[in-house]
């Protein structure tokens, strides 16, 4: 217990001493919590529309009118459909809408000609979303001149996040790359800088426990990790107005997990490289794996099926699900205890095996 | 010399890393508060044999203790009782003086009491003063070499290892350094030093010299002198080094 005091003490001396990382350390995540969630964001905005209008009444003047107003579209009136794919050839649209030269009238018919639309599919999200915003937007201005009063509309509440938010979904998942970075990346570099200079070495040659020597290592990103956090969300807080809606102590409870998790990877990958390249690309490798694959960025329901198997063996997915179950919807620890389990399973298989792999002899 | 009096005892100690036999089958013995010299040219195997006496590498095959303990079986237990500085430079060169002792120092069990005054101690026989709480980075080689040798032996251990522990450093330096092993010789401590340096060889009660994995001659200096009929122990491992088939 006491060399573990004296080696931590060592670790906090050595970090503060550095130059480089408690600035990193703690700037790095103010960075990304303040400049990322604005400039990912997949909310499609401005959308160039390109609009054919071959009908000369008031319907489609209207329907004009009223996508013009909204920040989503940028119109463009255009005189033919060879003209509009021109535009769209060279990137000045990305949805063309043509309007029949019938439309309204055929309204009246009760059988209607369809306005066309076409899409850009080069810039697949974009254009898409915008399709489906110029759709959404023509039935509206359609409904609304047709005084109907939303019978027969199919209207979609999204729960928990009612305003379909990209940013509320964004960044408890910054929040998780940040943990995956820091208590991964750091513990490996640390622990291979001692092996380059040698002064691992003058550890291995004294009676120090193996386990206790990677607790040394475990044990200040522990603590390093769950400041940034929760710098990360009180600066979410203020900036954004995003607060958990579940339980401040689960959330940490889950970091703290999740932490040792990290760390537990970032040592056996220092056990298995002998040098600081050899230990970034390994890093390297395996953040690129639990940031794409662990459902972070694209949801895990809607993987291939044996991709769905691989995730249930990245830790990060079962962290994930609990940060946007805590986050967004406020579930309880009890209604999470899967995920927790799974979570401490993996930190104490990870800590025992870098504790195992950890040669002090050869 | 009785037994009790044997603190390193090596019996056909050997290491193979795949094909390649790096120390082939040496035995020695070496005595309480001896200096101990072990020479050899480049890749003789000197570092991959101590290597092995402080627990750091598995013996493929023979055996050896340290201290009366066996450095395969018990090397925890070696540990404990021994001392080792590499041929690295291996403080925290971002710690101060005083830091550095207190980490190994409370490593090696020393209560807060006995670090103060070993601190204390080291501070005079060392002359440092102001130093003692600058970076250990910032000091001259020279300083830095003989404080790791003062870290290596701050738990007083039986044995202490140096590996090429003058490495890069003008003479009156070294010799200097050798003023410090003579007195941890002189108060029961062994010393298993390796070196390039002839002059240095001198200094030792006894060396040996390993050629290709193997130890081709052992003795006091002047018994080696003798015996392949040399002025200086410098002649003495030019015979012996000649004949080496490996080189680096």
């Amino acid at each position: 217990m006491r060399t573990l005091l004296i080696l931590l003490r060592k670790e906090f001396l050595l970090f503060s001493r550095d130059k480089f990382l408690p600035k990193i350390a703690f700037i790095f995540p103010c960075m990304v919590i303040l400049i990322v969630p604005f400039a990912t964001t997949m909310d499609v905005r401005h959308v160039a529309v390109a609009v054919v209008n071959h009908d000369p009444g008031t319907l489609s003047r209207k329907i004009m009118a009223s996508m013009d107003a909204s920040p989503y579209f940028t119109l463009t009136p255009v005189h033919s459909q060879p003209e509009a794919l021109e535009m769209v050839k060279d990137g000045k649209a990305d949805v063309i809408l043509e309007i029949p030269s019938q439309f309204e009238k055929s309204l009246a018919t009760g059988h209607p000609e369809a306005p066309h639309i076409s899409a850009n599919g080069v810039n697949g999200i974009k254009g898409m979303l915008g399709a489906q915003y110029v759709s959404t937007a023509a039935m509206q201005a359609i409904g609304s001149y047709m005084g109907m009063s939303g019978e027969g509309k199919v209207t979609v509440n999204y729960l928990y996040n009612p305003t379909l938010n990209y940013r509320d979904f964004m960044i408890p998942a910054l929040m998780i790359m940040l943990l995956i970075m820091l208590c991964g990346f750091l513990p490996a570099l640390n622990l291979v800088s001692e092996k380059e200079t040698g002064t691992i070495e003058q550890i291995n040659v004294t009676p120090v426990r193996t386990s206790v020597f990677v607790l040394s290592k475990v044990i200040p990103y522990w603590i390093i990790g769950l400041v940034v956090i929760g710098i990360a969300m009180v600066l979410a807080k203020i900036v954004y107005g995003l607060w958990p809606a579940g339980s401040l102590w689960a959330i940490f409870l889950a970091t703290a997990i999740f932490i040792l998790v990290m760390s537990g990877i970032g040592i056996l990958i220092a056990n298995m490289s002998a040098t600081m390249s050899q230990s970034m690309f390994l890093t390297f490798f395996v953040v690129l794996v639990f940031v794409l694959m662990s459902g972070l960025i694209t949801p895990v329901s809607s993987m291939p099926h044996w991709a769905q198997t691989i995730t249930c063996a990245i830790p990060p997915r079962y962290y994930i699900d609990i940060i946007r179950a805590l986050y967004l919807k406020g579930t309880s620890v009890a209604g999470l205890a899967p995920q927790y389990l799974a979570l401490t399973a993996f930190a104490i298989v990870l800590n025992v095996l870098a504790t195992l792999t950890y040669a002090k002899k050869k | 010399m009785d037994n009790n009096d044997k603190v390193i005892q090596v019996t056909n100690l050997t290491k193979r890393f795949g094909d390649f036999t790096a120390v082939d089958s040496i035995s020695f013995e070496v005595g309480r508060g001896e200096i101990f010299g072990f020479l050899g040219a480049n890749g003789a195997g000197k570092t991959t044999a101590m290597r092995m006496l402080c627990g750091l590498s598995i013996p493929t095959a023979g055996t050896a203790s340290v201290a009366g303990y066996d450095v395969g079986r018990q090397a925890e237990l070696v540990k404990r009782h021994i001392g080792y500085m590499s041929q690295k430079f291996s403080l925290y060169s971002e710690l101060t003086v005083k830091e550095n002792i207190a980490l190994f120092a409370g490593i090696y069990g020393l209560s807060r009491r006995e670090i103060k005054d070993r601190s204390q101690s080291l501070a005079k026989s060392l002359d440092l003063g102001e130093e003692m709480n600058m970076r250990v980075g910032i000091l001259p080689m020279g300083q830095q070499q003989k404080l790791a040798f003062s870290v290596a032996t701050i738990h007083n251990p039986e044995v202490v290892f140096l590996d090429e522990p003058t490495g890069g450093v003008d003479p009156v330096t070294r010799r200097r350094f050798w003023e410090l092993i003579y007195q941890a010789s002189a108060a029961g401590t062994t010393v298993f030093v390796t070196t390039h340096y002839m002059d240095e060889a001198e200094y030792c009660n006894r060396v040996s010299v390993m050629v290709d994995g193997q130890i081709k001659a052992l003795g006091s200096p002047a018994e080696l002198k003798q015996t392949f009929n040399a002025a200086s122990m410098d002649e003495v491992f030019r015979a012996l080094a000649r004949n080496a088939t490996r080189n680096e």
